[in-house]
């Protein structure tokens, strides 16, 4: 195992460097550059526009600059961004990318969460109207035109029904007043690491509880559910009671992309769930599961459903890491600041420090869901081991 | 002797005649597992529905529709005072805001979602096979190379590498569906149908092939790819569905230089800020949801072929 990871980290390590040899030269060929789009005016002279070249090193030749570029890197500078200028891209990467990782995570948890359960069922109910029904609709989400359905929820919650604001990270309007030094995104961390530990402390009770006896089970999951709701309610309202409506403001702001994503993601996930379930019935264990008399429930899910569990597992690893690649068109309709979105406007006005930060922590995201895909097969299924 | 003689004459038929057979049984046991399904029909219908829908259009501009009017990219109706019109009986989903009529548009830009589907669903196939046979039948370095390069194109993000390549180069239907087909044949494709190749290769016909003298080409190509075709058939479509989505992506970002296709009729309802006018809708919903048609009917036969393909998945 341990000789396996550190091939496996090796290897991504290489892949990581091609991959930003790649990407940087694509990049860098792109014609002209970020000192052209700044020196626009034609009042300007060009002496000027070659001051600025100078000054951000654009001068040099790209083979130099990758160079300089790459061992920067790995001593863990990143450069500063050319488009916001004096701000290095590390600050910038993380404040974009918890954005984009909290509004796809939540989205990608739940779609997997519904996509298992309703997947798992319509497997085992299979014919009539209910299948071909929920597989027409499982279809249409999953290759519905994104942008376009992503307009119309914004159409129906926030201009129709007025629930909702339709995009954005916050309104500048109750922002307005905040006392100085309340930063969006500290309130946001304190969102993301309250959420975090209630949904852990609820993850370990369920786990905890599993062994329990039926009656004993019933009070304990009640208990781990209600202990960090009061725990956020108390947070919120005693102890950041200053930063609550700010933080309402946010989580306003974020309910529309996360039921946008978690619907489209929904469709694929059970559809790959019902496929996967529909193998599984036919094993041979199946059968002896039913001849042994195990009731109808447990054989579907203790016995198939666990096993069918491993494509939707990668299915579930994968899109989170391709959520910033994956997230440019949904950032971009909701106007959602994240990794996306700060991705493609970077690489439209050739800001390439920045640009080449957001895609390699895409690049490095992806590698890293892939290594843990393959160490979540081995849990999932022992069968699997890798020498 | 001569009894023998004149059985193994009766007997006799020609090689290509006793393949067609096969060929014929076989179409016509799948075709009735497909048929089984009406997921699978639904699907072929839309898209039968589409091709007409795409026929239709040279047709008409021949001889219903006057070709200064109707033209889906250079057209303009001079008596109608104000664009974009809601539809009317001269134009039965409007016109867009350039003056051009909506129904001409999604009736001209079909036939290139369809030409971009197959033209980038073929290249994949072709370059996943090949690569994916090639991987499993020799294994070892040639495998772990291949199969970094998978990874590292699975890594590229598809849209700013699209963003970049549109700057460098002129990105129209043809160069888009090559990109495409590049990329994905490369990717995750390449992948099944390498998982697909090992169970291939270890079969003894393979042994029996390699015994009897047969070179690594032949044994690959004759042998080994024949056997992976169906689920390459079965990606095929996936990929049909991705590409259309693609471009449609693309196009909405006003980043190819199509002439006219349905995701530039969105680009221009954008452009023209209709997009959130629901008084308009005749320039957003249709073009929107002959996408997500299109898109599912490829979708919807290749989880019928699924079926075909995978016993396993079948009711019975």
């Amino acid at each position: 195992m341990w000789k396996f990871l550190g091939k496996r980290l090796l290897q991504m390590f290489i892949t990581l460097l091609m991959f930003q040899t790649v990407t940087y030269f694509l990049m860098d060929a792109q014609p002209g550059d970020i000192a052209d789009l700044l020196t626009m005016n034609p009042d300007i002279p060009p002496a000027e526009r070659d001051r600025i070249r100078q000054d951000l090193g654009l001068d040099r030749p790209p083979v130099e600059r990758f160079f300089k570029y790459v061992g920067n890197f790995y001593r863990g500078d990143m450069g500063v961004s050319f488009s916001q200028f004096p701000r290095p891209v590390t600050e910038i990467i993380f404040e974009r990318l918890p954005r984009t990782l909290v509004l796809f995570l939540t989205a990608s948890v739940i779609s997997f969460w519904a996509g298992y359960v309703s997947g798992k069922v319509l497997a085992w109910k299979r014919g009539g109207a209910l299948e071909y029904s929920s597989t027409l609709v499982g279809v249409i989400l999953y290759t519905v035109f994104t942008p376009w359905f992503a307009l119309m929820m914004i159409w129906l919650f926030a201009v129709y029904l007025d629930w909702l604001p339709p995009g954005k990270f916050l309104d500048p309007i109750i922002w307005l007043n905040a006392p100085e030094g309340l930063h969006a995104n500290n309130v946001f961390l304190r969102m993301i690491w309250s959420a975090l530990i209630a949904s852990g402390v609820l993850v370990a009770g369920l786990v905890f509880t599993a062994r329990l006896s039926t009656q004993l089970r019933r009070l304990g999951r009640w208990i781990s559910f209600i202990v960090p709701m009061i725990g956020l309610f108390v947070y919120w309202r005693f102890v950041a009671a200053g930063f609550n409506s700010y933080a309402w403001d946010i989580l306003q702001h974020l309910v529309l992309p996360v039921l946008t994503v978690t619907l489209i993601a929904y469709g694929g996930t059970m559809l790959l769930m019902r496929t996967s379930m529909l193998e599984t019935l036919r094993e041979d264990y199946i059968l002896t599961a039913r001849a042994k008399g195990l009731s109808e429930k447990v054989v579907r899910d203790k016995h198939a459903a666990r096993n069918a569990l491993l494509p939707v597992w990668t299915g579930l690893v994968f899109s989170i890491g391709g959520s910033v690649s994956g997230g440019i068109i949904t950032e971009t309709v909701f106007s959602w600041p994240g990794l996306g979105l700060t991705l493609l406007t970077a690489a439209q006005v050739e800001d390439i420090p920045l640009a080449m930060g957001a895609l390699t922590i895409t690049g490095l995201l992806t590698l890293v869901s892939h290594l843990v895909a393959d160490v979540g097969y081995a849990f999932l299924d022992p069968r699997i081991r890798y020498n | 002797m001569s009894t023998l003689s004149s059985s193994a004459e009766i007997i006799y038929v020609p090689l290509w005649r006793v393949r067609l057979r096969l060929f014929w049984r076989s179409l016509k046991t799948n075709w009735a597992t497909f048929t089984e399904n009406p997921i699978g029909l639904i699907g072929l219908g839309l898209i039968i529905f589409f091709g007409l829908f795409a026929l239709a259009h040279p047709i008409l501009m021949n001889t219903a529709w006057d070709r200064k009017v109707y033209d889906p990219v250079n057209g303009f109706d001079i008596e109608i005072p104000f664009h974009p019109s809601p539809p009317s009986a001269k134009h039965l989903l409007g016109t867009d805001p350039m003056g051009r009529d909506v129904l001409s548009q999604l009736m001209f830009s079909t036939r290139f979602e369809f030409a971009l589907g197959m033209i980038s669903a073929l290249v994949t196939v072709l370059i996943a096979t090949t690569i994916g046979a090639v991987s499993a039948y020799y294994g070892g370095v040639i495998d772990v190379i291949l199969m970094r390069v998978v990874d590292l194109v699975i890594m590229v993000p598809f849209l700013p590498i699209l963003i970049v390549m549109s700057a460098l180069m002129h990105v129209g239907m043809l160069e888009l569906a090559l990109v495409i087909g590049v990329l994905s044949g490369f990717g995750g494709t390449a992948i099944v149908i390498k998982s697909q190749a090992l169970t291939v290769k270890v079969k003894p016909y393979i042994e029996a092939a390699r015994i009897s003298g047969g070179g690594d080409f032949h044994i690959i190509f004759t042998h080994m790819v024949p056997n992976l075709l169906p689920i390459a058939l079965l990606y095929m479509m996936f990929v049909v569905t991705s590409a259309i989505f693609s471009e449609a992506v693309l196009s909405f970002f006003g980043l190819t230089e199509i002439e006219m296709s349905w995701g530039l009729m969105i680009n221009t309802t954008q452009v023209f800020g209709y997009l959130m006018r629901f008084d308009t809708w005749y320039l957003l919903i249709p073009a929107s949801l002959a996408i997500t048609l299109l898109c599912a009917a490829f979708y919807l036969v290749g989880r019928a072929l699924d079926e075909v393909v995978n016993p396993r998945l079948r009711e019975r």
